[in-house]
């Protein structure tokens, strides 16, 4: 295998299809799919700085692929390229990947969303391989395609009588060519050929789609080599860290600089919107300075804002308030009607508390500005190294062009990083020192300055008709977070009942700063909605799974994968004293999931031991099956500390924690003993993975919990403290 | 001026010894496979061995590692041939990675001492690291096949 010790950015500009005898492949992803570009648009492209190669092909069999799958963690890096790959009959050990440039025009997918279409490389809801899928196999076998002609007209024999091998075409005799040696005399045509749906591979034939190959990122992660933004180092680079609002959105007024001055190694300071960036020589002399950096503040917009008493006091209070404002996510049939009529009426509130990314990687970047101070360079991982581009050169008041981007590994995502504020506050600090600078926020500063996962209290009803059958379904969810409350709710993808009525109501604007957190408003949304399936089930003297297969319209796809965990956990087999089983499921990304919880107490404490999850899962073709199911396993991990562990406070506007003492996160001690990960493999398109693992934690927990202990647990995470008190009631 | 021997070389650092080891490292001596997570000692990130000791380099001096041998990720072995490094790639257990060189680090420490641990022994010995993307249980598996192969 070639393995890669670093990524590197994209060619030289000025190399660019010149090659080495090679063949260069520019490859456009339009509002109508790929278009390989002819050698004149593609040197167009190179003249207007927008770097358009997808592939390239040398004449020592070398294929360098560009990678638009931002990577932290998930492996798209991988299996992106790996998909054009397949088509192009690439031989993978050849195959070299390179980090494609922030250029969504070139190298995004496109999405169309309420009548818009846009392209986009944001690596975000799982989206790297179901939204290139099917354009990286078009290019693949676009360009092998090319390759078949050449040979053809060399041999002077019909392109339809050729086959490939990987990275060798196959003639009338067994004559061979291999790509490289063909690169190294054709051309690429001006009119790229066409290839329809009909003629890529059957998934039969596949060599790379679907096998475990291992992630190509995964050697530099043992080493220390893999380089992260926070590695790079740069002649003359000084250092930079931030003091941001306590009080989350108050500007600063004025600080110390006269003590700052008199500190070793300092060098200045930069006001920022909503911070102040202290900069010295090192980052000792910067932690110093921000140790006696004092900032005088405006009033913040959270100023009084106390996220406790919004939750136990005010939220229930505005759900219960017709007058408050409500906006649809969902509605089918007549819910009024399935209610009034009901044979049985089952109500239930839940709570969520705010969430924290904690990436391992805290938020930082570097910049260089150019002498002239027109010209900016950054490094910087990013989920969405377009957008983070553009916000760039909108904060400097440049052109998109005046902004080199280099993306690296991200320490961890989980949505915190499609948002990047800490880069264009390196980049103003850069252009006002004029000096390269590495900034790096505390991990004080990226909790206390965070955007969280928004709290919320959820109101919920579900109707029995008279055989007992799930006919009426009721959800409304409150918070603040508008889009960000409401993932996750829709229950019609599946469960089919036939009357529902689902809206998200404004708490209002507290001030505080919400965003996506892997998954996001599922975690609480797929929490109440199966923990009140559950008590339903319960309530009928009926298995929850036995429930959810009689009395609940089920998809297909959702009975599929419900029959899949059940026979993966054994459902019906007596568990150990003390242990019990909880069921969920969980759609997520257009993947169905369902999941299984083995769960025990210590009454005296009240923790909350998961010892086994078993998850099935539909996520159509599965590019990577072995990153696939760390992925999901991932999703598994990251929902359970949140539902045991995470939770973060915020009182008189300011966030209560500030590291990981008292923002605790799963450790290994606590995390399941086993974890089990099966997909159904379906011939479908593949859906998202990244997040379907962790929505339906919370309900499998709360469930198994119940079965343990006939107690309901309504406030997640389920504390200690919760626990003891659910336990009492 | 504070002087060690960093993977088997003598290096000196010319800054404030009371800098912890962590930032020595990282930004004087640019090895950057040791990670800054917490910097609070809470996250096990910058794990590395002092006289073949695993520490928090967040929480180390420079002054306390005065003619110590200092080993990071980057001495651990040439060409990733320490056992666990075979192991963390045949279990593919890195997911963002940025965790994985005080991982590494800290079970290092563990199998130098005890080279057939249970799994209870392994994950006592380890909960002090945190990882995000929830690898835990690769890496009981990665430290079980390095001790079976090692």
């Amino acid at each position: 295998m070639t393995t890669m010790t670093s990524v590197k950015n994209a060619v030289s500009r000025r190399s660019f299809l010149q090659g080495a005898g090679g063949l260069t492949f520019a490859v456009a992803l339009g509002a109508g799919g790929v278009q390989v570009l002819t050698p004149a648009q593609a040197r167009a492209a190179a003249r207007q700085g927008q770097m358009s190669t997808w592939v390239r092909i040398a004449a020592d069999n070398t294929i360098t692929i560009l990678t638009p799958g931002a990577e932290m963690g998930q492996g798209s890096m991988t299996s992106v390229p790996l998909i054009l790959a397949e088509e192009l009959d690439a031989d993978w050990d050849k195959v070299v990947l390179e980090n494609a440039p922030a250029d969504p025009k070139t190298y995004g997918y496109t999405r169309k969303r309420r009548g818009r279409v846009s392209q986009s490389m944001a690596i975000v809801g799982s989206r790297a391989v179901m939204m290139y899928y099917k354009p990286m196999r078009t290019a693949g076998a676009q360009v092998r395609k090319v390759l078949l002609q050449a040979a053809a007209k060399k041999w002077g024999v019909p392109a339809s009588q050729l086959k490939t091998e990987p990275s060798v075409v196959i003639g009338p005799g067994g004559k061979r060519l291999t790509y490289g040696e063909i690169a190294a005399f054709a051309d690429v045509p001006d009119k790229m050929p066409a290839v329809t749906p009909g003629e890529l591979k059957k998934p039969a034939n596949f060599r790379l789609i679907g096998k475990p190959l291992p992630r190509r990122d995964i050697p530099g992660k043992v080493d220390g080599s893999a380089q992260f933004a926070i590695d790079i180092q740069l002649p003359g680079m000084v250092y930079a860290t931030t003091v941001h609002s306590p009080v989350q959105g108050a500007k600063p007024i004025s600080w110390n600089e006269d003590k700052l001055k008199t500190l070793k190694g300092y060098i200045g300071a930069v006001k920022l919107k909503e911070g102040v960036a202290v900069i010295a020589d090192n980052f000792e002399h910067v932690m110093a300075a921000r140790t006696e950096l004092q900032v005088k503040w405006s009033k913040g917009k959270a100023a009084g804002y106390d996220s406790e008493s919004a939750l136990m006091t005010d939220y229930p209070k505005k759900s219960a308030d017709p007058k408050t404002k409500a906006k649809k996510v969902d509605k089918k049939g007549d819910t009024d009607k399935a209610f009034s009529e009901a044979g049985k009426v089952y109500k239930a509130e839940y709570r969520c508390d705010y969430g924290y990314h904690a990436q391992m990687e805290p938020l930082n970047a570097v910049a260089r500005i150019n002498e002239a101070g027109d010209q900016i360079e950054i490094w910087e991982g990013t989920q969405a190294p377009g957008r983070s581009r553009q916000g760039i050169a909108e904060a400097l008041g440049f052109k998109t062009a005046q902004v080199i981007h280099n993306q690296m590994y991200m320490g961890g995502g989980f949505g915190r990083r499609s948002r990047t504020d800490y880069t264009i506050e390196a980049a103003l600090v850069s252009k006002q020192i004029k000096k390269p600078v590495k900034m790096i926020w505390t991990r004080e500063e990226d909790i206390n300055y965070g955007m969280f996962r928004p709290q919320s209290f959820q109101h919920l009803e579900a109707a029995l008709d008279k055989s007992g059958k799930l006919n009426g379904w009721k959800h409304s969810v409150i918070g603040d977070g508008r889009r960000l409350l409401t993932g996750g709710a829709k229950i019609s993808k599946y469960y089919k009942v036939p009357n529902q009525s689902i809206v998200e109501q404004s708490a209002g604007k507290h001030g505080i700063r919400t965003k996506h957190w892997r998954a996001v408003a599922h975690v609480f949304n797929v929490y109440a909605i199966e923990a009140l399936i559950d008590e339903v089930a319960a309530a009928q003297g009926m298995d929850p799974l036995e429930f959810r297969l009689k009395n609940v319209p089920l998809t297909a796809k959702a009975r599929r994968v419900l029959e899949k965990v059940a026979q993966m956990s054994d459902w019906g087999k007596k568990r150990p004293a003390g242990r019990a089983l909880g069921l969920s499921m969980t759609e997520r990304s257009g993947s169905l999931g369902a999941q299984v919880a083995e769960v025990s107490v210590d009454r005296k404490s009240g923790k909350i031991r998961v010892h086994k999850v078993w998850t099935a899962v539909d996520g159509g073709v599965i590019v990577q099956p072995e990153a696939a199911r760390r992925n999901v396993e991932s999703g598994i991990h990251y929902g359970l500390s949140s539902v045991l562990k995470e939770r973060a406070t915020i009182k008189d506007g300011s966030v209560q924690q500030s590291n990981f003492h008292d923002y605790e996160v799963l450790r290994m001690a606590e995390s399941p003993e086993e974890v089990h990960v099966e997909f159904l493999n379906r011939p479908t398109k593949p859906t998202g993975l990244g997040e379907v693992g962790n929505p339906g934690i919370g309900s499998a927990v709360a469930n198994g919990f119940f079965a343990l202990t006939g107690k309901r647990l309504y406030h997640m995470p389920f504390t200690p403290e919760r626990v003891l008190e659910a336990l009492k009631a | 001026m504070v002087a060690f021997t960093l993977n088997g070389k003598r290096v000196s650092v010319a800054t404030e010894p009371d800098t912890p080891l962590l930032w020595a490292v990282r930004e004087h001596l640019k090895l950057t496979g040791t990670k800054y997570g917490c910097g609070a000692g809470l996250c096990g990130a910058c794990t590395v061995h002092v006289n073949g000791k695993a520490v928090k380099s967040c929480q180390t001096q420079l002054s306390e590692v005065e003619g110590a041998r200092v080993l990071t990720i980057e001495g651990l072995s040439t060409n990733s041939s320490h056992p666990l490094q075979k192991a963390f790639v045949a279990e593919q257990v890195p997911q963002c990675g940025y965790c994985q060189s005080g991982q590494i680090m800290k079970a290092a420490e563990l199998l130098a001492k005890n080279p057939k641990p249970s799994r209870d022994q392994i994950v006592a010995h380890m909960n002090g690291n945190i990882c995000r993307c929830g690898t835990y249980n690769r890496i009981v598996a990665a430290v079980e096949r390095a001790s079976k192969e090692g």
